[in-house]
């Protein structure tokens, strides 16, 4: 297992398809979270035609509800929450230049052909792992949807968050592929 | 006839609560260090390990050990000679875990179906009650996540499907689940009783600390058969492909209708948070 690559958001599209299925990546910078509530009202607003309330060309969205901070800690556990109910406002993110998610568990066909079009790749964090990711999180800021609790827009300041790519620009599948390496018959 | 408070119950279920979501039992990360020795995936032994030392921190630092506090599922078995005085024994339970959640800093996830307004307290709770003989109250407080709960499923399969056409079913679940219920998991199985009686047997047997092996020789061994299967499928940690797709089967039956043959896979993430309470 080699070392992790280190990557710095936003993200280029020379970071981004660099990037290979079953890499170890370590990001730092800004993050912002977001869960399907808040991906839902972000839809609206661009079926409306009006502006968003987080930038996101080179970005990379967090799927993240985490639990409140105690005193003295900028956030509480914030390991991810299961991608695939943000599958249905994905793809009109990554059109609009989101370059990466981060989450875990399976995305469907249409996300991942939407990485493989717009470039863009999804990154799994340790499901479950809440108390370890938290603390790669070194501020924390609610930028939109406060009244979602938990399921607010926060944009967050990482310090060698580790993920592993999943999906990259190629279509390749670490989920389908290390399931295959390990399968016994 | 003994008397115990509202108060009292509350005051233990608040704890419980709080101590279930912070402290992950030894029984877990005992099974996470045994299953370090089989793990071959150089991936899936460095989750594994993050896991524990995840365990480590959120115990040291008084944090959850997952940002999914959960739905607050309660068993509670009550002695027929118990008396319960000061208010309802459900007000108690959910002023505990109200209490609980807020003074933790625990997440509230729970919401109002069709609108998913969250209630903000991490009421109502789930409650399922047995009356049993004697004067004790036994109370088990288990926060359970989504992720593992949403890739859950029950079956009213044919008589005629017998022990390989449940094998099949659990196998499917578990495949179809793949990384989303946080592996490695733990699988409840529950087969017999009715549609809603194998859905609390396959919640009931998550009860059992890991490893403690099943009292009936025979349904240790259909467990131990389970397991293999399901570790021979390749999921292996979060799902990234490795041996260890699940910790252990457990498994509770009961006689059901001539007619069927009900089945229920519960998935349990590898945070297996329960904390039992005799008061």
């Amino acid at each position: 297992m080699g070392d992790s690559i280190r990557l710095k958001t936003p993200l280029s599209g020379g970071d981004v398809s660099g990037l290979r299925s079953g890499d170890r990546v370590t990001i730092s910078g800004i993050l912002y979270t977001a869960r399907d509530a808040a991906h839902k009202r972000l839809i609206d607003l661009l079926d409306q035609g009006k502006a968003l309330p987080i930038p996101l060309e080179g970005q990379v969205i967090y799927y993240v509800g985490p639990s409140p901070a105690p005193p003295g800690r900028v956030i509480g556990a914030a390991g991810p929450t299961t991608s695939y109910r943000m599958d249905a406002y994905a793809p009109r993110l990554m059109e609009l230049g989101l370059k990466g998610m981060i989450g875990k568990g399976k995305r469907s066909q249409e996300v991942k052909d939407a990485m493989t079009k717009y470039k863009a790749v999804y990154m799994a964090a340790i499901g479950g792992a809440g108390a370890l990711m938290a603390q790669a999180i070194k501020e924390v800021e609610i930028v939109a949807y406060e009244d979602l609790g938990p399921e607010a827009i926060r944009r967050i300041r990482v310090d060698n968050l580790p993920v592993i790519v999943v999906n990259d620009t190629l279509g390749n599948d670490l989920y389908v592929e290390g399931q295959k390496l390990y399968q016994i018959p | 006839m003994r008397q115990i408070s509202t108060k009292v119950i509350t005051a233990a279920v608040k704890e419980a609560a709080v101590r279930a979501n912070y402290e992950l039992g030894s029984d877990v990360t005992d099974a996470f260090r045994a299953a370090l020795e089989k793990e071959q995936s150089p991936v899936g032994k460095e989750i594994i390990n993050k896991l524990i030392e995840n365990a480590e921190i959120a115990r040291r630092e008084r944090i959850p050990i997952c940002q999914d506090t959960g739905l607050a599922i309660i068993f509670a078995e009550i002695g027929q000679d118990v008396n319960i005085v000061g208010g309802s024994f459900r007000d108690a339970v959910e002023q505990g875990i109200r209490e609980g959640y807020k003074e933790g800093y625990l997440r509230k996830s729970v919401c109002d179906p069709f609108t998913r307004k969250n209630t903000g307290d991490n009421t109502p709770v789930i409650i399922h009650l047995e009356l049993v003989p004697g004067e004790r109250l036994t109370l088990w407080v288990v926060p359970k996540g989504g992720g593992s709960e949403n890739m859950s499923r029950l079956f009213m399969l044919p008589p005629s499907a017998g022990w390989k056409g449940i094998k099949e079913k659990v196998l499917q679940t578990v495949l179809e689940a793949g990384p989303n219920p946080c592996p490695p998991t733990i699988i409840g199985v529950g087969i017999g009783g009715n549609f809603e009686e194998s859905a609390i047997l396959a919640k009931k047997s998550l009860l059992r600390h890991l490893g403690a092996p099943n009292p009936d020789p025979e349904l240790a061994s259909k467990e131990q058969e389970l397991i293999e299967e399901i570790n021979k499928t390749g999921v292996g940690p979060q799902g990234l492909g490795g041996r260890i797709t699940s910790l252990a089967v457990h498994m509770l039956v009961m006689p059901c209708h001539i007619a069927s043959l009900p089945l229920a896979v519960n998935i349990q993430c590898h945070a297996s948070r329960h904390e039992e309470i005799a008061i």
